[in-house]
Parts: C-alpha cells; structure tokens; sequence
C-alpha cells in the first residue's frame, strides 16, 4: 500500500502547522470579540467620566440655560420625551397588540401572510424615513410641527416590535389551554380576552417595554416632526423636545456647556434604556 | 496475538455521577468486537472515551487507562492525532451537508494537507469501494451528499472515517437509524472490513452482535459483566444476568 | 356552579355569542389591517412629496450628480454612493469581528462566560444612534485627524501619485473614515446574533463527525460549523445591510454632509439618510424638499427589499434546516 504511506508521511509533516494555525485561529477569535466589545466599555466609560458630573438637580428641574450661559438642565427634553411616548405608545401598542393577536389567534386568515409581511417589512426601514412620513401626514396637513407628529413617527416605529413579540407570546400559549376554554362553550373572543390575554400579560408587556426603550433613544424621526423645543412644552399640539433630540442639537453645537449638557443627557438615556431592557429581560425570565 | 487496545480500570464520570465503572478490557486487532447492553448502561459512554470525544462533553471526565498499541492515549498525547487513528460513524448518517460525494469522503485527507487531485481521487474510490457504495455513487460523485439514501449515507461515512486508514472504527449504533435492507449490507460489510481495521460496535440489537462480532462484552448499569467471544456469550454465558439479557428476558 | 348555570345559559345562546365573536373578530382585524394600511399610507406619502422632484427630473434624478441649493439643481448620485461605500465598507470590517464573537460564544466561552459576553454584544444594539454619533464626533473623530495626520507627514504616501486619494482635503476628522468606523461598530450585534443562533443550530454530530475525522478545533469550525451555517449567517449579513443603508445619527454627525461625491477616506461626503437629516429643515424651496423625500423613498424601496430577502433567507434556514 505505497499510498498509505506518502498519506501518513504528509499527515506527520502537516501536524505541527496545523496546530500552529489552530492557536492562531483561536487567538483571533478571542481578540475578535474583544475588538467587539471594547467600544462598549469606551462609551460607557466615557459617558461615565464626562456626564455622571454634570448630572445636579438643575439637570432635571430647569431647561436649558440661554447658548453661551452656564446652569440649566434638560426638564424639557425628559418632559417631552414621556410625551412622545405616551402618544406613540397609543398607537404602537393598540395597533401592534392587535396586529399580534390577528396573526397568533387568527392562523388560517387568509390576510395572515399579507399582515405579517408588512409588518415585517416596515420594521425594517429607516427611522428617518418614518419621520418623513410623519411629517406629510401631520405637520403638512396641521401646518404646525408638534408633538402629535412626533408621537406618531415613534408609533409607526413601535407597531412591528410590538406585533411581534406579542404574536411570539401568545404562540407560547399551549393550544390545550385555548381548547379547555372553548370547551366550557366560552365563545372564541372569551377565550382569547379572558384566558390567552392574561396568561400572557407579562411577556406582552416585556415586549412593550422592549419597543419603548428601542424609540424612546430615536432622534431621527423627530428631527421634522416634534422639532425639538428649548423650553418647557406640556401642549401636545406644539414643538417639543426629547432627549436624544436634545442630545443630537447639543452635542454638535460650538458651546462647551451645551456639549456637557448634550454628555449628561446621553448617560441618563442610556441608563434608561438599559434598566428598561433589564427589567424585561428578567420580567421574562421569572416568568 | 497482542492487543491493539487496552483498557485497564477506566471510570467515566459526568460530573459527579459515574457513568462506567472500572472496565478492564483487551482489544484483538483485526477483529469486530460488540459493545451490547440495554440503554444507559455506559457502552456508548465507553466507546466515546476511546478517542477523546468526551473531551468536547462539558462536565465528562475520564480515568483510568486505555492505550493504543501500547501508547496511553490519554497521556500526552494530541488528541487530534489519536482521533485520527481511531475513527468513528455515528448513530445517525451525517454527512457535511455543504459537500459533494467526493469532498464528503475526502474532508479528512483534506485536513491532512493533502490537494493532489489523483490522490484524493484515488483514496475516495478506494474508500467507496471498501464501504460497497463505489457502484451506486461513481456517477454522481460531484452531486450534493445529502441526495443519497440514508443507507447510502451510512455508508458514505464509513468511507469517509475510513480513508484516512484508521486502525480501529468505532461504530455507535450504525444501522439504528437504516432499514432492514441498508442494514443487512452494513453488517456484510463488516466482515470483509476486519481485515484492513479493527472494529468495535455498540448495538443493542443482539441478533446483530452475534451476526457480526468475533467477541462481545456486556454492559449493565456502568459494569462489564462479561467479555468473551461471540459464540461463547450466547450459547453458554458464565454470569447469569448476561444470560438472562441475551436470551431476551429483560433490556 | 349549581347555581349558576342556569343563569350563564341564556347569555351563551348562540346569537349572543356569535355576535361577540364577530365584533371581537372586527376589532382585531381592523387592528391588524391598519398596519398594512399605514404601509400604503406611508408609501403615498412618499411618492406624493416625491412629485415635484420626479417631474422636474425623472429617473435621472438617480444619476445626477449635482447638489446646489444655490442654483436649485438636485441630483442624489453622492449620495447613493455614499451609502453604499460606508454601508459595504463597514460591513466589510463589522462581519469578520461578528463571526468571530459569534465563534467564540458558541464555540470557545465556558457557560458562565457566554452568557455575559453574549448579552453585552446584544447590548450593542440597543445603544442609541445619537449616543454612537456623541462618541465619535467627541472620541472617535480625533483618533481619526491623528491617524490622517501621521499618514499626511509619510513622504512615501504623499509623494506617491497612486496613493495621492489618502491624503486629506482638510484634516477635520469629519468624513467618510469616522463614518464607516461608527457603522461598523454599530451594525456588528445584528450579525452577531443572527449568526450566534445559526451555529447554535448546527447539529453537534456535525462537530463529532469532523472531530473523528482528525481536525483541529479551528478545522472543525472552518470545516464543518461555518459551512453548515453560511447561509444563516448570510441572512445576519443582509439584516445589518439594512441596519447600515439606513443608519441616520450617527453618520449624519460625523460625515461632514458635503453633498459630494466621496473623494478620499478622510475627506467629507453624504449619504442619503444624513443629508435628509441636515437639510430637510432648512429646505430653501420646494423642489429640495421634494428631492430629500424622493431620497427617503429610494431608502424606503431600498430597505423593503433588502428586509425581505433577509426574512426570506433565515425563515429558509430556521423551518428548513440544512443547507
């Protein structure tokens, strides 16, 4: 067998670089991912030493100080960015619960693969693209760029989050549970309002939570439709601000004080969103 | 004739449960060998630890000795190089579903460096010849592995563990997954292998190990009862619950 | 229960019940078609803000490659280009780093060391754009004139005419570098979990088998695991694209949004999102605001595509299995 010879000479010579390559290959796998992970720590670490200083009572009681000036805070933004929320949540979270309950409860619709297809397709476009929709749909129409606007360019960004995780929730549901229902003779929207509904309750609102801190760090569709407002604004039918709205003003603005204010504001919402994010994913995992 | 494998007191455990207690066994080469048992009692555990597959199991911790021509394969040792001397064909068929046929039986000549066409060719045929699948696949050589028959699958990793020329194949269960008549051609195909490789198989089919095995050793809850040749285990077992498995009243 | 059930009865007749059904049915289904409505309300929208630009130039709008409000002439060719340099750019350095912190979770972290490095590449994603923009217009955009300033004082590069396009315009640090630079770091998690999944699915039989077979763990990775996932990880891919095409903040903030067709690594350009971003309020006349929606329409058609056959690439792997 002269062949297995030369296959046993080649395959003692080959093993030493084949080990070296192993190690290499395995060193940059491991470097790999720490090249991932280092923005990570460089962001936090900075957003920690320039913004955790910045941060005082003023940052949440006062609006922005005049260009120029020291003092002030961001009252306004965070004000205006519950707002946005409240108003995109009233149309993400009806529209998006809906659309979930339609595509777990009602499979054999026929509109089923035409629902779940646009909806998947609009979670995938642009924010931006969004804000320009918002913009033609109600600033143009009311002639007045406002809170209203804004709201609904997050709201449109919501519903796909929203349709998904709840349709994934209610999938979770065992079909013996909606069967026992039917059973006792409960009509079909009995079943599903009293029973599948709550069993399901908390990994709905996971998924809420989930898609409110997803928009509530957009500044993109905002930029035509709530405007941004240096003043404190409780009238949904005006201008107003947000906090990665104020972020984005700020952070490319020439004055130090407003680029602190822009750094404070930065590490508030993304202490938000992760404890948001946090709270779901350990909501979820109790469950 | 010396032993080409030896285990000498091995102990597997994962984690803190033992799973095989204290096997003492020797290994004739160019024989097949049945590794038999009902379920969970240790002999897939067991032939697992012959080439280090459970050094990718989390928690699974061999002891003890188990040497190959005298080497002791857990000493220090690449395990690469024993897996390479030791191979292996798993419960169910799997091919490299991203593979033709021919880089299916080649990807372990691959491995080893070697890109001559001629040669890579010339090992497939021999290998498929070996494996008795030659005839039904030298026409579709380049077409997508996962095209054939489950049988015809088998077969292929057969002939993939066996062009890198192992010198022993360890076969898990290798018909539980086929029909009757890919089985049958398995279990022909044994018989004519034991000349080029030693063979171990675990099966729980014991018409199976006393079709095609020189010897047979019983497992039971993590223990060799009893290891002997073939005909010897099933017509006259010295150990009692060996009897009683074999002639089918309990497993 | 002995009581009740002559009182539940009535109310379970079959018309009442019926009809509950029906208008529960209703409610949901008006719910699940506004989606598809606001889909078609969006995208008239968008060709409706669009006209004036189509009518003014046509398909070759596409092509045009001047951008003056001075003179009111619009074309979004830099910024079709734009895009698509810092899109494929950045993915060219984000997917090598997400498969190897996919591998490396998989395949190399013990348990108790996956599960932390997973959850924080996820949390990647969830950083804000406008927080990424802060960084790299604050940390980032400096590292970047350093780096443009050492290669602007090498002789061998300045002095050669084939290297001549590194050397910068200005040294601002706004452009297109900074930009890819962001949008790599930001598009990475999309393909990472995508990918971690995958390889995740890949039958350990698959690994043992390879393993048998003599390899190395990086064989067996290159060999069987990666191979076997392909085209999983090829959807993640296609998932970041799209993250990337329409990526707006952050790039809008480091770019330097000069409506230019992109001519160096260090020198400013615009995609399409960030020129919306920066000029739509300040939109001198109607025919620049139209091209900016008729720019987000191309987006728009653009990410519906790419989405879609991303979806259609991973629900393959997921209900198919193989290959």
């Amino acid at each position: 067998m002269t062949t297995t010879l030369r296959h046993a000479d080649r395959i003692a010579t080959s093993r030493g670089a084949r080990r070296i390559r192993n190690v290499v290959a395995s060193v940059l796998i491991g470097l790999g991912t720490l090249v991932v992970l280092v923005p990570l720590f460089l962001i936090f670490w900075y957003l920690l030493s320039r913004g955790l200083g910045a941060i005082d009572l003023d940052f949440f009681t006062r609006s922005p100080a005049p260009p120029g000036e020291a003092g002030g805070g961001l009252l306004n933004a965070i004000v205006g960015t519950f707002m946005l929320l409240i108003i995109a949540s009233l149309i993400g979270v009806t529209i998006g619960i809906g659309g979930g309950i339609f595509l777990a409860e009602f499979p054999r619709h026929r509109l089923v693969p035409l629902v779940r297809l646009v909806s998947d397709v609009l979670s995938g476009i642009p924010a931006i693209v969004l804000g320009l929709v918002a913009y033609g749909l109600i600033v143009v129409t009311t002639r007045q760029f406002s809170a209203w606007a804004g709201g609904v360019a997050l709201g449109l960004l919501m519903i796909p989050i929203v349709v998904r995780t709840t349709e994934e929730v209610l999938k979770l549901v065992p079909t013996s549970v909606r069967e026992a229902g039917l059973s006792l003779g409960l009509p079909q929207w009995r079943v599903t309002l009293s029973i599948v509904l709550p069993a399901a309750t908390s990994g709905i609102v996971t998924g809420v939570m989930l898609a409110v801190a997803r928009v509530a760090g957009e500044a993109a569709p905002l930029l035509f439709t709530a405007l941004g407002n240096n003043l404190l604004n409780l009238d949904p039918s005006k201008p107003v601000s947000a906090l990665p709205l104020s972020i984005y003003v700020f952070a490319t603005s020439a004055y130090p004080e407003q680029q602190r204010l822009a750094i404070a504001g930065a590490l508030v919402l993304i202490l938000i969103i992760f404890v948001a994010s946090l709270v779901a994913r350990v909501a979820t995992r109790r469950r | 004739m010396n032993p080409i494998l030896r285990a000498r007191q091995v102990n597997i455990y994962y984690g803190d449960k033992r799973a095989v207690r204290d096997i003492d066994l020797d290994i004739a080469p160019n024989t097949v060998n049945a590794l038999i048992g009902p379920s969970g009692c240790g002999k897939t555990t067991f032939l697992r630890a012959l080439n280090r597959m459970h050094d990718l199991t989390p928690g699974a911790r061999v002891e003890g000795t188990i040497t190959l021509d005298g080497e002791d394969i857990y000493g220090d040792v690449d395990p690469v190089s024993i897996r390479r001397r030791i191979g292996m064909v798993f419960q169910k068929p799997n091919p490299f579903p991203t593979m033709t046929v021919l880089d299916n039986v080649v990807a372990g000549l691959k491995l080893a460096g070697i890109r001559d066409r001629g040669t890579l060719l010339e090992v497939a045929e021999r290998s498929l010849r070996q494996a008795a699948l030659w005839d039904e696949v030298k026409d579709r050589l380049n077409t997508p592995a996962t095209g054939l028959s489950g049988g015809q699958q088998q077969r292929l990793c057969i002939a993939r563990a066996l062009s890198v020329e192992p010198e022993i194949l360890l076969m898990d269960e290798p018909t539980s997954a086929l029909d009757p008549q890919s089985t049958a051609r398995i279990e022909d195909l044994m018989s004519d292998l034991k000349k080029d490789v030693t063979i171990i198989i675990v099966t729980h089919n014991m018409h199976q190990a006393a079709r095609v095995s020189d010897t047979t050793s019983f497992f039971l809850i993590g223990d060799l009862v009893e290891h002997g040749p073939t005909d010897q285990i099933f017509t006259n077992p010295r150990d009692e619950r060996t009897e009683s498995y074999v002639t089918g009243r309990f497993g | 229960m002995r009581e009740t059930t002559p009182s539940v009865r009535p109310r379970h007749a079959a018309g009442a019940s019926s009809r509950g059904d029906g208008l529960f049915r209703g409610v949901i289904l008006a719910l699940a078609l506004a989606i598809v409505v606001v889909f078609v309300l969006a995208l008239y929208q968008l060709v409706a803000g669009s006209l004036p630009s189509i009518e003014r130039y046509g398909f070759a709008f596409l092509f045009r490659t001047t951008w003056n409000n001075v003179t009111s002439e619009f074309g979004a060719l830099p910024f079709i280009i734009g895009t698509l340099v810092t899109s494929f750019a950045a993915l060219l350095i984000a997917v090598p780093l997400a498969i190897a912190s996919a591998v490396f979770v998989t395949e190399y972290a013990p348990r108790w060391l996956a599960e932390p490095v997973g959850y924080l590449v996820e949390l990647l994603a969830a950083i804000p754009s406008v927080i990424y923009g802060l960084w790299a217009l604050f940390v980032l955009k400096p590292l970047v004139v350093q780096l443009g300033t050492w290669i602007f004082y090498q002789p061998w590069i300045v002095q050669n005419p084939s290297l001549k396009w590194l050397v910068p315009s200005n040294l601002a640090g706004l452009g297109l570098l900074t930009a890819i630079l962001i949008l790599a770091i930001m598009v990475i998690p999309y393909t990472a979990s995508v990918a971690r999944d995958v390889i995740r699915l890949v039958p350990q039989d698959q690994r043992e088998a390879m393993y048998a077979l003599g390899a190395t763990k990086w064989e067996v990775i290159r060999s069987a695991i990666l191979p076997f996932a392909r085209a999983g990880i090829f959807g993640g891919v296609i998932l970041s694209l799209g993250r990337a095409l329409g990526e707006t903040l952050a790039v809008t903030m480091v770019i330097g949004n000069d409506p230019k067709i992109v001519s160096g690594l260090f020198n400013p350009t615009a995609t399409m999102s960030s020129i919306i971003a920066s000029e739509f309020n300040e939109a001198v006349n109607n025919l620049q605001r139209s091209s900016l929606i008729e720019i987000g329409l191309l987006l728009f058609v653009i990410s519906v595509i790419v989405n879609y056959v991303a979806r259609l690439v991973i629900a393959r792997i997921t209900v198919g299995g193989t290959s």
